[in-house]
């Protein structure tokens, strides 16, 4: 009843390419977007910002750094932890050269290192794939982090061997470090985030996204359509770096404050992964999900025992969690294997024609 | 079926032909040798394709079709042989620097992008004619959306004139066989070649099916002047659609000539038949 498409038409290939067709999407859209902008900012509290929000903007945009990898070009990827690194150190180095520079801008020019890296790292995939390429990857990840921890000169001989994130400004306001605010912080992340998302969509939907669904897809008949692997393959390897790597800044700028090289282990990009595969491959929406899904929800359950008035020790609701964790995963990949952004599809795609079974 | 059709056949065919086969040679494929290995798929086969003309290209199991089509649109590398296109000699080319020349292709076994649908499937045969860069498709307003509103123009019109409006939005992977096969020659047709070749296009189907597809060569050859090379199992159809035939097997060449001509040659009635040694 809430959500018919019966009366829209669409009478231009403009309007027939809209992302949201639907107005009922629009308006969803938009309450999400108040939500985001009003609602969160005006009745959140420090927690709910620094410990919830801003590392969920944070990891959805990392998980889209990998979907367009991995979702949409079909190259799978175990180094996103590293890339998200090199993002980080690049623009610990460049803040510490350029003190004076607007960190949001030097966070968004520290993606640029992480792309040029991922372009190298991408090019075994042009002889790779599947498994195999994952593994190289997987040597990328391991040298990476070698590096983080070998070479002094990217921590800036720091006795601790972290960085540590010193107060900088952007606008005027103070952006990062200790004395920054949440709300400041959980803003930019979420400029950042929502930009990313809306460009890359942009993206998808015109030849460049084509051209690399269709390597994903069926790269022979790609080749025979005049795309170059070449081309198509690593410019999927610099934009997803570029992304993961503007994540891992973030990461570091704007919620941690401070970073071992162990936080950008294999375990950091399991974990996108996860999201990535759980919120659906090919989905920005998805990234969304997953990101929501493995950040949030353990949070939840967290303080969901002690709210309902359980009393239990702080180890066994960690062990719960995991556990509780653990078997959604396996439900949702069972009820779905392509992911919740499918789930959702399929919902609204049901209440499309409620109460009728067929449309 | 077929008897009928030879009946009817030859009144317009041979006439739309002949003035066909006088168009210049597009193609030439000169002393083309093939192996993998110790295999020979492949050996000093030599025959032409005309502008306008539709030529099929027909043999036995494992006579070396298929590879003739690789080798053409440079998927494969003949080891001897040089092939001509449009005057120019090439050696060795990737497959993309054929598709950049005009030769497009569909597959014996659907080779379309299984996770897409079927708007972005033909829009995906647009791709060379595509060329705003990054930035502007970020931007998408503009410049980029223009050109993807001209080109959606022209494959709307491709995706009229093989009749699938309906499933335009559907992904490909849900769509029966026949419906797919369309699909992949409306992506071959959407690049616009001066080449197109078809794999089988008409294997696995019903008669229907068949007929429906037969229209469509016949309407692609007549409306947008294409050249086609065909491969095809089915000899009504071959002899109805072609306006010359080569004939392989073994990876020789054993005839070339008109489907009349073909039809009564007796190496190609014994490559076909089999015969007693």
């Amino acid at each position: 009843m809430l959500y018919r498409e019966a009366g829209q038409f669409k009478t231009s290939y403009a309007a027939d390419q809209a992302v949201f067709p639907l107005r009922e999407d629009r308006i969803g859209l938009a309450a999400t977007l108040f939500a985001a902008f009003v609602l969160v900012p005006v009745f959140a509290d420090d927690f709910f910002l620094s410990s919830i929000m801003i590392p969920f903007l944070i990891f959805a945009c990392a998980a889209i750094g990998l979907n367009i990898l991995t979702g949409y070009a079909g190259q799978l990827s175990l180094g996103t932890g590293a890339f998200m690194g090199v993002g980080a150190y690049a623009a610990y180095k460049l803040t510490s050269i350029f003190p004076e520079t607007n960190i949001v801008l030097l966070v968004l020019v520290s993606g640029f290192f992480s792309a040029a890296i991922g372009i190298v790292f991408g090019l075994p995939s042009l002889r790779i794939k599947g498994l195999y390429l994952a593994v190289t990857t997987l040597a990328a990840q391991f040298f990476l982090e070698w590096c983080f921890i070998r070479i002094p000169w990217l921590y800036n001989y720091n006795s601790s061997g972290a960085i540590e994130v010193p107060q900088r400004e952007a606008f005027g306001i103070i952006a990062s470090g200790p004395a920054a605010s949440a709300l400041t912080r959980y803003f930019i992340v979420l400029a950042i985030t929502l930009a990313v998302t809306v460009l890359m969509k942009n993206v998808i939907r015109g030849h460049i996204g084509r051209s690399w669904m269709m390597i994903r897809d069926m790269d022979i008949a790609a080749e025979l359509i005049g795309i170059r692997p070449l081309y198509a393959k690593l410019s999927a390897f610099a934009v997803s770096s570029y992304i993961c790597g503007l994540a891992g800044a973030m990461m570091v700028f704007f919620w941690l404050g401070a970073a071992e090289p162990s936080a950008f282990s294999i375990s950091l990009s399991f974990q996108i992964l996860f999201m990535a595969i759980l919120g659906g491959l090919g989905s920005l929406m998805g990234s969304y999900f997953g990101a929501a899904f493995i950040w949030i929800l353990p949070v939840v359950i967290r303080f969901a025992f002690p709210a309902l008035g359980i009393d239990i020790g702080a180890e066994t609701v960690q062990h719960l969690t995991f556990m509780i964790i653990g078997a959604l995963i396996i439900f949702f990949l069972i009820a779905e294997p392509h992911g919740l952004a499918r789930l959702w599809a399929i919902g609204k795609e049901k209440l499309r024609v409620w109460p009728f079974p067929y449309g | 079926m077929r008897v009928d059709a030879e009946g009817g056949g030859p009144g317009a065919a041979p006439k739309k032909g002949e003035e066909r086969i006088t168009g210049e040679v597009l193609l030439s494929i000169d002393d083309i040798s093939l192996s993998f290995g110790g295999v020979k798929a492949i050996s000093h086969v030599s025959f032409d394709i005309r502008k306008g003309e539709i030529r099929a290209i027909i043999g036995p199991n494992g006579a070396g079709k298929t590879s003739m089509l690789n080798v053409i649109n440079g998927f494969y590398h003949p080891q001897e042989g040089t092939i001509t296109f449009k005057g120019e000699t090439r050696a060795k080319m990737r497959p993309y620097v054929a598709a950049s020349q005009g030769i497009a292709r569909t597959f014996q076994n659907v080779a379309l992008f299984k996770g897409m649908s079927t708007l972005d499937n033909i829009m995906s045969g647009r791709s060379l004619k595509m060329h705003r860069n990054f930035f502007w498709q970020m931007l998408w307003f503009g410049p980029a959306q223009r050109e993807e509103i001209a080109h959606r123009r022209r494959v709307e019109e491709i995706i009229d004139f093989l009749e699938i409006e309906h499933i335009r939005k559907t992904p490909v992977g849900k769509l029966p066989y026949g419906l797919q096969k369309r699909v992949e020659l409306g992506r071959a047709l959407a690049m616009e070649p001066d080449l197109l070749l078809l794999d089988e296009p008409m294997a696995g189907m019903n008669l229907e099916e068949k007929e429906d597809m037969s229209r469509f060569i016949i309407d692609v050859s007549d409306q947008f002047g294409t050249t086609i090379a065909l491969i095809e199992h089915d000899m009504g159809v071959v002899m109805d659609l072609s306006d010359r035939v080569v004939v392989l097997d073994y990876g020789s060449k054993i005839a070339d000539g008109t489907p009349d001509e073909v039809r009564g040659n007796q190496k190609v009635i014994d490559a076909y038949l089999g015969v007693a040694h």
